[in-house]
């Protein structure tokens, strides 16, 4: 098959990589670049473990073709924390024991970033409706509402 | 000890470093293993042919029953679930042959080439063929006390019915995976996520035919279990492990979601018969239940999910007469497994419609019913599998949750709405639930820990038990931090592993915590014994007029000292350095066995459990009549978890278990078609709750200052399983919204779970005028 060159910055790094048309972002950033911290739930779109930003938009990786992300930037939980420092969101879902397994966790914490950006302080309706797409089976996600109402963005 | 302590991997967590087995950094020898499985529900095979499938480009293995160098079983406890298929499949979803090859295309590709002739047979695939045609999955149970003949003879009242729930897929985030790489000679090691890694290792080794010390099974972390990997993290790992074996390469299998939900094993649907026997007050004289489960084509942990079911159909209430007959049926499904509650969520729905009946009978408030028929403290306070109810606290949670949630107040305001209003209509309705803490499997209830202490003053936490996402490892940490009086950055607590800790029970039965907390604190005790001697030796010699005694000396805050004479004093980290020096052991194995029970099963008499946990909910919904969509306003719930260790940790169990539960009563419905193809095996058709499926108000209470009387880790009770059940209240809430329909005055068809349809299929025949369909 033949295969795209694209341009893109992940997590703040530039990168020029070769990838095949029907390759997935998620793929792309678990298997090529080992960043596995962006999970793999469900592969059709549905659970929301893949979350990741593309030019600040919460998406599903399990649904963007790589060559998609061509000029664009895009963000995984791997690039949240900065100079060492755990964004406060990070910090609020370990204060918060929004985590259990910890499998929804990076791609909750994606779909809140967005939200947090884009309205720093969101109602709690305003919360539901963003991670209404992030799939939790662990936590009855009252400990991740509070964990997001908490934050300031 | 300090309680608000975040996550033991929190920060990994938080920033996607984490591990799991599909994120383990391998070298470029790895291969993926897929499994291929059985298509038809039940057939016999007449032929296949591998040969094209292993000419594939980049495939190193294609393997069927043939290739398996030891027991074709990976069956838990009854030898009736064969690796791979060998003459006959008997559920759709069975695997048949397995593929190992350099990307997943060419598994795909391998696949595609893969040729089977099958004679399809007859297939089973629900309950009532199964019973139609006697096909049970082993003999029927009967647990009984007093006489139920002959008391529902003489009883004023008698309701008879009938109650169907239905099956639930785990759908932990993390579908069943395990990495298997090749070790020297026959060595394994074997990174799985299963909660059970001993029985894990222990079918590895049958499977392949080499003895359990050649085997390691390591698990750091599961993406959530729910009981889904009790026995059934086992296949995947006997799956990998051939594939490894065969190609002396490391292999992964991860299973895609519809695979997962397609091949694995649910929560056992029940067909539950009923007959009740009461006074015109509600109080219940006799009951006779009838369990029938859907146990799917092999035992699993059918039987003793079924006890379970048994030893839970009274839930909180005294029942003078009771007769429960127990029938595993067997039939060509995936055989059904543990799941949370593990059979007492069934037998708790049995007896809380039997109350709700009762009461709409006698034209009573429910919960009017159940607080009358309650275990008592003094009298009435034996169940009848011939238990004491020990620390009773159903009537101090009741009176707790009554005022709390405002219910009389708000009975009433549900009344006058539902008077109000022809279209809507809202529900209310309190549960209790009393769980029983132990595996009645008695010999089951036993773990093990390896604790090594080092010169830094550092320690590491080995245990039996598996970290799931309930919070076992934070708990682990506090415990030894606690208990060596150092700060929680001074524990680690590793990954879970056979060579360090071996022949362990399942992290099950929500006794996780409890037992290796125990066995934690065990290995640690005699460490400190060893430390405490040899200090008080030293400080005796030094000050030989006024001696140390061995048993003032303590732990508290990275000190060591004698609580006599405060001024001797040590820090940790320079004593475990001056042990080492003077030749004094820092490591110890610990040991735990749940002390004072006993079940004879035969008899169905005895002690199973160690304690109970109580627990009581109250939810209110808001049901549209013409659409059945219903909405959860408001959850209240108290919950007893004795002296918590970490109320974040426990509240965390509560909400979570109690929104798997909602889920279970209301969106989560699995269907097979006609020839026993699941139709619900994706997240599109598969509804767990969302965010927006949690109460609008959900408030969540641990019962306080009641630490737990009896000598468990930290004066704490068992969390994980309780508060799942306690969903019911939801459940009955929709029910009562319903029966306002029709005032109260006709009894709804109902089930579990309380789908839409079931709601709109319920309320034409309650109002037949006003709402029939033409
Ligand atoms: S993996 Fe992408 S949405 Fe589930
Ligand atoms: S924490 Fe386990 S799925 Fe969310």
């Amino acid at each position: 098959m033949k295969k795209f060159i694209i341009k893109t910055v992940i997590n703040n790094r530039k990168y020029e990589l070769s990838v095949s048309p029907n390759q997935t972002l998620l793929d792309l950033l678990r298997e090529e670049l080992g960043l596995t911290g962006t999970k793999r739930g469900c592969e059709v779109g549905e659970c929301g473990a893949c979350t990741v930003l593309i030019n600040g938009e919460a998406v599903n990786s399990c649904l963007v073709l790589a060559p998609q992300i061509d000029g664009k930037e895009v963000l995984t939980v791997e690039g949240l924390a900065e100079d060492g420092e755990l964004h406060p969101l990070q910090k609020s879902f370990m204060k918060h024991d929004a985590v259990h397994c910890g499998y929804c966790t990076p791609g909750m914490i994606m779909s809140a970033k967005q939200l947090v950006e884009e309205n720093p302080q969101p109602t709690e309706e305003e919360i539901r409706t963003a991670i209404s797409g992030n799939l939790c089976r662990c936590t009855g996600y009252v400990q991740i509402v509070d964990a997001i109402s908490e934050v300031q963005k | 000890m300090e309680k608000m302590i975040p996550h033991e991997s929190g920060i990994a967590h938080v920033t996607g470093e984490a591990v799991y087995i599909d994120d383990i950094l391998v070298n470029e020898q790895l291969l993926v293993g897929r499994v291929i499985y059985s298509p038809h529900a039940h057939a016999r095979i007449i032929s296949f042919d591998l040969s094209d499938a292993k000419k594939v480009k980049g495939v190193h293995a294609v393997l069927c029953h043939k290739d398996i160098p030891g027991h074709n079983q990976m069956g838990p406890v009854i030898k009736d679930e064969p690796v791979l298929a060998e003459n006959e499949i008997t559920f759709v979803g069975q695997a048949m042959f397995l593929i190992a090859a350099e990307t997943e295309d060419q598994c795909r590709e391998a696949e595609k080439l893969i040729s089977v002739e099958y004679e399809p047979l007859d297939a089973i695939l629900d309950i009532e063929t199964a019973i139609a045609k006697n096909n049970l999955l082993g003999p029927p149970r009967k647990m009984e006390r007093g006489d139920a003949e002959a008391a529902l003879k003489s009883a004023k009242h008698i309701i008879l019915g009938e109650l169907r729930t239905g099956a639930q897929e785990h759908w932990y985030l993390e579908t069943q995976a395990c990495l298997s790489i090749p070790g020297e000679g026959n060595e394994i090691n074997v990174f799985s996520s299963t909660q059970h890694p001993s029985e894990t290792q222990t079918l590895v080794a049958e499977v392949l035919g080499i003895n359990r010390n050649e085997v390691v099974v390591e698990v750091r972390r599961m993406g959530g279990g729910f009981g889904g990997k009790e026995t059934q993290g086992n296949h995947v790992a006997c799956w990998s492990a051939l594939l490894c074996n065969a190609t002396k390469r490391p292999v992964k299998i991860k299973l895609f979601r519809d695979d997962d939900m397609i091949m694995t094993g649910k929560r056992h649907r029940y067909l539950t018969k009923y007959e009740v026997g009461f006074n015109d007050d509600g109080n219940i004289d006799a009951l006779k239940l009838e369990f029938n489960s859907d146990g799917g084509a092999a035992t699993d942990l059918s039987f003793a999910i079924m006890e379970r079911t048994m030893l839970h159909a009274d839930n909180s209430y005294y029942i003078p007469n009771m007769s429960v007959t127990a029938l595993v049926w067997k039939t060509n499904l995936p055989s059904n497994t543990a799941f949370r509650g593990f059979g007492g969520p069934q037998g708790m729905a049995a007896m809380e419609t039997v109350i709700d009946r009762v009461a709409r009978y006698l034209h009573k408030d429910p919960t009017e019913i159940r607080l009358k028929n309650f275990y008592g403290t003094e009298t009435r306070n034996v169940t009848h599998y011939g238990q004491k109810v020990e620390n009773n606290r159903l009537n101090l949670i009741y009176d707790k949750l009554i005022e709390s949630s405002e219910y009389e107040k708000r009975r009433k305001e549900v009344d006058e709405f539902n008077s109000k209003n022809e279209f809507y209509k809202k529900g209310l309705a309190l549960t209790p639930v009393k769980f029983g803490i132990s595996f009645t499997t008695t010999f089951l209830n036993q773990a093990g820990a390896l604790v090594n202490v080092y010169t830094d003053g550092t320690i590491l936490v080995n245990h039996g038990g598996t970290e799931m996402g309930q919070g076992l490892n934070t708990k682990i940490q506090q415990i030894a931090a606690a208990e060596f009086g150092v700060s929680i950055e001074k524990v680690k607590v590793n990954a879970t592993n056979t060579s360090k800790v071996p022949n362990t029970s399942a992290t099950a039965a929500s006794s996780g915590s409890d037992m290796n907390g125990m066995a934690v604190k065990n290995a640690i005790d005699t460490i400190k014994e060893r430390i405490t001697k040899e200090l008080s030796t030293i400080w005796s010699a030094q000050y030989s007029i006024n001696p140390s005694l061995q048993n003032s000396i303590l732990f508290k805050d990275g000190f060591i000292f004698d609580s006599d004479h405060p001024d001797r004093r040590i820090s940790f980290a320079d004593a475990m350095l001056q042990m080492n020096l003077r030749q004094v052991s820092l490591n110890s194995t610990g040991f735990y066995k749940t002390p004072d029970i006993g079940w004879d099963k035969i008899k169905g008499q005895g002690k199973p459990f160690f304690y109970y946990s109580f627990g009581m909910g109250v939810s209110e919904v808001l049901v549209d009549v013409l659409t059945g969509q219903h909405t959860l306003l408001r959850t209240d719930i108290v919950q007893d978890v004795g002296d918590s260790i970490n109320p974040g940790i426990d509240i965390g169990q509560v909400e979570g278990g109690f929104i798997q539960g909602v889920g279970w009563c209301t969106t989560e419905e699995i269907k097979w078609d006609a020839k026993g193809n699941l139709m619900t095996h994706s997240p599109d058709t598969y509804k767990i709750p969302t965010v927006q499926d949690i109460p609008k108000d959900f408030r969540v209470q641990l019962l306080e200052g009641v630490p737990n009387p009896i000598g468990t880790i930290r004066r704490s009770k068992a969390v994980g399983e309780p508060p799942f059940m306690l969903s019911l209240s939801v459940w009955l809430a929709i029910k009562d919204a319903i029966s306002s329909v029709a005032n109260h005055e006709i009894e709804p068809e109902f089930s579990l779970p309380a789908t839409n349809e079931v709601i709109l299929l319920a309320i034409p025949k309650l109002k037949p005028s006003r709402f029939q369909r033409p």
